[in-house]
């Protein structure tokens, strides 16, 4: 570097500490060097936080938040405005990606036991901006003000209406009418562009402060800083950067080429991102015949359904949310990774993805006495995963823990179970197809001989 | 102490201080939370009503809007009217003793003339409009349904007297508002007969 530049950056930092916030934050902040593919959505969700506030702005320069006027703005944004659909599909889409990458974080971190001890805090800090995002999504599902939109939010906020004494009263305050109206659509934009986004912001700095200062979990869930060599560098750490920025820009590129998939070809999902009654304008008059919240509510919305009772209903869907935050004082093992945890909690958890993701299926679907009945049995898995947590994870029979990091993904020679025998088995009977021998043939053809196919 | 300073009366005038500033940011909030309230514009909404029923045949239902909500005037058929002492047993309250109605329709057929039914259209559970389905026994409802109201949001179903079915999300009957007839064919919602 010159020495005009070299002076104009000791001049700054003298000023603001920008040489160490990069050297604490990228260059000598040392992560496992074992993270896997569920290690990329961290960073990911940050980027669709970016999609959002970027694309939201815009959106909000041609928005109309009135009941007169709202809807046909949306479809002004989509005929009239330049590129006006390209930004509106770029957020509605990163609206559910969001939700994909945020469940896919919330996964690796009970997978490998992130939310453990040192970590608590880190995974409350990440609670709060999930129930935020879900703040944040319902009040910006509402703009539209299509027919979901308005009895969505009707159901939504009469569920405070089953508290008692107070909730009626409480759900005309949240409205501010004694039905969803002008007043609702014009606070909740208020509240989904300015006060909910800075709240979000606020906690992604702790979330991310909170992650500094234990250091990352890894999939062997050890700690690297137990380790060091002799200037004091975890052995097993390497600085975040560049490895792991370039890792991620790269994971960066395949996950912004799916979203442009969606967003060229596939919109609306088949009606699962954006919902086909949205395209008719809010009518006080009618409910739509199946409604349904957008598909990352739908598993408590189906634990909602599941129960016979106003209240029972509500104070089930509320808890099974709060139970996720007493995540890391249910969870008693001392192991983290599931590595090395017992067949058991394997067993309990997959019960539990299961569960999660029949009662997600089953809230899209309409009421009927089977579905009822298998809401039912999903939502008794959902809560004695939580109930039966402290119970197994304390008595667990884990397997030695190794002292150094291990492999990112485990190869499949090194894997117990019979159900990689039989992975291994398939593979070997494939390579030995014929059927394999004639795709080579065939490409080997097809590129040219000297292809080397 | 040192040098004359009183560290104990010091703490005890920053914990007063801050303790009347935590009151009055207290008081600050209540603009802030009141501002949220329905304005008085919002509250002065709602004015009666009138529907004419002259062309309403039996067995047919018409929707109109009062303070944002719907509601359903239905002329109800004989059988309908018949049917309704049969469901007692699976209703929850058949009495309509928890469910809100003006005094003029806590009666069997939750009415004022029996063949007239007047209810706001909202579902008790989470608010959603019930459909109204006056067919009997249809395959999806199953053969004992004698006709009413069915919530598709969440199943709750209702009878022809908007009486809620035991085992359902719902916990009470649909809202009766205040009506009264003006005539033979004319109601007036939102008013009650006897304080006209």
């Amino acid at each position: 570097m010159s020495e005009k530049g070299m002076s104009f950056r000791e001049w700054l930092d003298e000023r603001l500490p920008v040489t160490k916030f990069f050297e604490d934050q990228l260059l000598k902040y040392y992560a496992p060097k074992n993270f896997n593919f569920l290690y990329f959505f961290g960073s990911l969700a940050l980027l669709v936080l970016v999609n959002q506030i970027v694309t939201g702005i815009v959106l909000a320069m041609h928005y109309k938040p009135s009941a007169e006027l709202a809807f046909d703005s949306v479809e002004y944004i989509m005929r009239d405005v330049d590129w006006g659909w390209l930004l509106r599909y770029l957020h509605s889409t990163g609206a559910s990606l969001f939700f994909v990458v945020i469940y896919m974080h919330m996964f690796r971190a009970i997978f490998y036991g992130s939310f453990k001890k040192p970590r608590e805090l880190l995974w409350l800090f990440g609670m709060v901006i999930f129930v935020l995002l879900m703040a944040e999504a319902f009040m910006g599902y509402l703009l539209p003000w299509g027919q979901m939109s308005y009895w969505g939010a009707q159901v939504i906020i009469s569920l405070f209406g089953a508290i008692p004494v107070i909730g009626e009263d409480l759900a005309t305050w949240i409205r501010g009418d004694y039905v969803i109206a002008d007043a609702t659509l014009n606070r909740f934009f208020a509240l989904h562009v300015i006060a909910v986004p800075l709240a979000i912001l606020g906690l992604v700095v702790l979330h991310l402060a909170a992650l500094r200062t234990t250091g990352s979990n890894n999939p062997d869930g050890i700690e690297i800083k137990k380790n060091r060599d002799l200037v004091g560098i975890p052995k097993d750490g390497i600085p975040f950067h560049p490895y792991y920025t370039v890792k991620d820009l790269y994971v960066a590129g395949l996950f912004l080429t799916i979203f442009a998939w969606i967003v060229f070809y596939s919109p609306e999902m088949g009606g699962l991102f954006l919902e086909h009654p949205n395209f008719d304008p809010a009518d006080p008059m009618k409910t739509p015949e199946h409604i349904q919240p957008v598909w990352y509510f739908t598993p408590f919305y189906s634990i909602l359904r599941a129960i016979p009772s106003k209240l029972g209903g509500v104070v089930a869907m509320g808890a099974s949310i709060v139970v996720l935050f007493l995540l890391p004082w249910l969870d008693r093992c001392p192991v983290k990774s599931i590595r090395y945890r017992s067949p058991l909690f394997k067993i309990a958890l997959t019960f539990f993805v299961v569960s999660f993701l029949g009662l997600g299926v089953l809230g899209t679907k309409p009421v009927t006495e089977t579905y009822t009945l298998m809401a039912r049995i999903f939502s008794v898995i959902y809560f004695a995963f939580f109930l039966l947590l402290p119970v197994f994870s304390s008595v667990e029979i884990t397997k030695p823990v190794p002292e150094r990091l291990t492999e990112p993904v485990i190869p499949l020679a090194k894997r117990e179970g019979f159900q990689w025998r039989l992975i291994e088995d398939g593979i070997r009977a494939l390579e030995h197809s014929p059927f394999l021998a004639g795709i080579k043939q065939l490409l080997s053809k097809l590129l040219g001989k000297n292809s080397g196919i | 102490m040192i040098d004359g300073v009183d560290n104990e009366k010091r703490r005890f005038l920053t914990k007063t201080a801050t303790m009347v500033g935590a009151v009055g940011a207290g008081f600050l909030a209540v603009p802030f939370a009141s501002s949220m309230r329905p304005s008085a514009k919002a509250e002065a909404m709602g004015a009666p009503v009138e529907v004419d029923i002259e062309k309403l045949e039996a067995g047919q239902r018409v929707v109109v809007l009062w303070r944002g909500k719907p509601v359903w005037v239905v002329r109800r058929t004989p059988e309908a009217l018949a049917n309704l002492v049969e469901l007692d047993g699976v209703l929850l309250d058949p009495e309509s003793d928890q469910s809100e109605q003006p005094a003029s329709s806590k009666n069997e057929a939750r009415a004022i003339k029996p063949e007239i039914f007047v209810a706001v259209g909202v579902c008790t559970h989470l608010g959603c409009s019930p459909v109204y389905r006056p067919d009997i026994a249809p395959a999806d409802l199953g053969p004992d349904w004698k006709g009413g109201f069915f919530c598709p949001c969440h199943g709750s179903k209702f009878d022809m007297a908007g009486r809620v079915y035991k085992g359902v999300p719902a916990p009470v009957n649909l809202e009766i508002p205040p009506y009264y007839f003006v005539s033979d064919n004319r109601i007036v919602v939102g008013l009650d007969g006897e304080k006209v």
